[in-house]
């Protein structure tokens, strides 16, 4: 069954990348590399997570006609496209939090916003 | 098929308690924050595997309200701490 591979390889690269963020908010030395690392790879794998969900409605539904897996699959939908949008926002806004709160980058190089609001 | 979901809900499981992990041992707020928004978005990620577990629709209806909810919820911290309120 390809539909049942295509799934499996959905779920795993979404476990995949929500591993690698958990591990790299253990491991990261700043709040801003933490943030870099976390909100971007958890996005992903769970847009992937929920493409997963989405797969397995849409093939159940074709498969038995049944019309709550498609119901499943239009919810899951609309909650991947609500956490894409909100965690972008939300994590522009503890970076900037962060910044006005008194902490630095450790080792940066250029920082655009100390210039402009000191 | 049930086995794959219930594998994922535990590995999900799994990474938020080291998220909870970084919360408990984060040394600024800040940290804390982001720790929080992890535990966040991954408790969303589980709430729809299990409405695909379970076949229950009403776990992904629960999940669209607790993304929002928790996006008002870290907007009024990252306010909070920033020193706008």
């Amino acid at each position: 069954m390809v539909v049942d591979l295509i799934f499996l390889i959905f779920l795993a690269i979404g476990l995949i990348f929500n591993t690698l963020g958990v591990i790299g908010i253990l491991r990261f030395p700043d709040v801003f590399t933490r943030l870099h690392a976390e909100t971007k790879t958890t996005t992903f794998g769970t847009i992937f997570l929920g493409l997963a969900v989405v797969v397995y409605g849409a093939s159940h539904f074709f498969g038995t006609g049944d019309g709550q897996y498609i119901v499943l699959s239009v919810h899951t939908i609309i909650a991947v496209i609500a956490l894409a949008f909100t965690n972008a926002t939300g994590a522009h806004a503890i970076a900037r939090a962060a910044h006005r709160s008194g902490q630095k980058p450790a080792e940066a190089v250029v920082d655009r916003l100390a210039e402009v609001n000191p | 098929m049930i086995d794959a979901w219930f594998f994922a809900v535990i590995v999900l499981a799994v990474l938020i308690v080291l998220s909870i992990v970084r919360l408990i041992l984060g040394p600024t707020a800040p940290d804390r924050v982001v720790a929080l928004d992890t535990v966040n978005t991954l408790t969303v990620a589980s709430m729809i595997l299990l409405g695909a577990l379970y076949r229950q629709v009403i776990f992904i209806d629960v999940a669209i309200v607790y993304a929002l909810l928790s996006f008002v919820s870290t907007l009024y911290i990252a306010k909070y701490l920033g020193g706008e309120m």
